[in-house]
């Protein structure tokens, strides 16, 4: 199976990799999937006083769709609001790195590991978890 | 050196050009029907065929008239194992074979247990042997054929056939071997390993694909199995169907050469492995699956801890191996062999096959190393695991949320 010139892209130069401080308050921290399946990712963000995305990291265990998922999914989150985090769908990475039907886990995979990541920052922070309406399995 | 670098040769083969000089004359002006009786063409075509034969024959110490051609591997596990089945039904109704077996076995047995067998799939040890005490607890007076393969296609372990083959025919069974990997590799010979019934492939000992053989042995005990293709009664009535001439002719000249060069190219590939594998296995947590004394010279299986195994094929870029990861099956299970060897999931989502062959050099070996050494340790700086594992913290202690 080939990959699209975009994985190819985020596999080989991945944007953002490495680790934020999961102590800070102002860091939340997702950490979705498991070795058994062949996957993990760990998305990290850093959040500033307005709810915004200053930064955001991530460390992914897995084939190369899933390492390009996670490291287009850090791209996006810089800048935006948690709010509007919450909002990327996984159809949107799919379409972004033209993912074939058989990666789209990877997908899904990097949109829990974002709400994951949200979800935590808000705990900490005193507000309530969100759930996602969307079921994945 | 070309890249991209071919080590996925329990895959298939390329062809010696040896083998295709052989073959070529047989597609064009030798073109005849090996079953026509009555014309020169046809009397062309059969001598090269039973030239083939011999050859074939001579490369596991087997009579000529014990081989049956088929289409490959697939067909002949299919022919031998349906085929004992059916023929000795008055008998019993039990086969055994193991967990490790390749699918053209597994999903015979499993067919024919909607038939009416009785099937055992005997688990390996963690080394990938067959535990011989345990097979024989199993065996019984219903059993009528155990079939272990010779050499695994993942792990290269070479199971003790013949010890295997003794206790078979202590209970009156008869023991059938899948060899595709072993044949043209390691010495194998049907009368000192007491085969009865053997499957190989030609695309896996550098001839040309869609041509195998099937044994069949005729004397001490004489065995017979039921044809599962019908029509002229080609093959003394086990396998109808025009056979392949100039694939036959390659096959034949395929088994040749291997005799001549099997010695000297499992020592020279044995000595390429071993290095990478002494290479590979300095890096942190990497381990080699599968007993390393008895296996076949060309296969390395090694798995790269917290790294994952379709991925890191992806940047060892300019290497074709395998893996032993299933990310793209729609299954996502991992590899049942290694499983089979009480592999946790993420160790066998972590593994690839190095398989090299007659013209791998070291000079492609050596940058094999380089690059799989690269690839891993830059998977690792990305792999959430190895940072957990680097910081102490016990995997298995995390609650995992499957998906």
């Amino acid at each position: 199976m080939a990959y699209s010139d975009k994985v190819i892209d985020h596999y080989t130069h991945p944007r953002n990799v490495g680790t934020l401080d999961k102590s800070k308050n102002s860091v939340g921290t997702g950490l979705v999937g498991a070795p058994e399946c062949g996957d993990v990712m760990r998305l990290q963000i850093e959040v500033d006083e307005n709810n915004v995305i200053t930064d955001a990291k991530f460390k992914t265990f897995g084939c190369g769709s899933a390492i390009a998922s996670s490291s287009l999914a850090t791209e996006w989150l810089k800048g935006k609001s948690i709010d509007d985090a919450m909002k990327i769908d996984n159809m949107d990475i799919v379409e972004e790195l033209a993912l074939p039907p058989v990666k789209i886990h990877c997908s899904v995979l990097a949109e829990d590991a974002i709400k994951a990541a949200i979800n935590d920052y808000r705990v900490k922070n005193g507000m309530e978890a969100l759930v996602s309406d969307k079921v994945h399995h | 050196m070309n890249l991209p670098i071919y080590l996925d040769n329990n895959a298939t083969t390329p062809m010696d050009p040896r083998v295709l000089d052989a073959m070529l004359p047989y597609f064009t002006n030798k073109f005849g029907n090996a079953a026509s009786r009555n014309h020169p063409f046809g009397w062309v075509a059969e001598e090269a065929v039973d030239y083939a034969r011999e050859q074939v024959a001579k490369l596991i110490g087997a009579s000529e008239k014990e081989i049956i051609f088929t289409s490959g591997a697939t067909e002949s596990d299919n022919l031998g194992i349906k085929g004992v089945f059916e023929m000795y039904q008055e008998k019993g109704n039990h086969i055994i074979t193991c967990t490790t077996e390749h699918k053209a076995v597994l999903d015979t047995c499993k067919h024919l247990e909607k038939l009416g067998a009785r099937v055992t799939y005997l688990p390996v040890q963690s080394d990938g042997l067959l535990d011989l005490a345990l097979l024989e607890q199993h065996m019984t007076s219903e059993t009528i054929l155990v079939c272990v393969m010779y050499g695994n296609n993942e792990i290269g372990v070479i199971q003790p056939v013949k010890e295997i083959a003794a206790i078979a025919h202590k209970f009156g069974a008869l023991f059938m071997t899948d060899a595709t990997q072993a044949v043209g590799k390691v010495p194998v010979d049907v009368i000192k390993d007491g085969i009865d019934i053997l499957a190989m492939t030609a695309h896996k000992m550098y001839g040309p694909k869609g041509v195998g053989a099937l044994y069949v042995r005729r004397k001490n005990p004489r065995v017979k199995v039921t044809a599962q293709m019908d029509g002229g009664g080609h093959e003394r009535g086990m396998r109808s169907g025009t056979l392949n001439v100039p694939g036959i002719v390659g096959f034949g000249k395929a088994c040749e050469i291997c005799l001549q060069e099997m010695e000297s190219e499992a020592k020279r590939l044995s000595a390429l492995r071993d290095k990478l594998e002494a290479s590979l296995t300095q890096l942190e947590e990497s381990y080699v699956n599968g007993n390393v004394a008895h296996r076949l010279p060309h296969v390395a299986n090694i798995s790269f801890k917290y790294v994952e195994g379709e991925g890191l094929m992806m940047a060892m870029k300019d290497l074709a191996v395998s893996s032993g990861s299933a990310c793209t099956s729609a299954s996502l299970e991992p590899s049942y062999v290694l499983k089979s060897l009480g592999l946790s999931d993420d160790l066998a989502h972590s593994s690839i096959r190095f398989g090299l062959g007659r013209f791998t050099t070291e000079e492609e070996v050596d940058y094999a190393i380089e690059v799989t050494k690269k690839a891993v340790t830059h998977l690792r700086d990305l792999s959430p695991l190895w940072e957990m594992f680097k910081e102490g913290i016990d995997l298995d202690s995390i609650e995992w949320a499957e998906h």
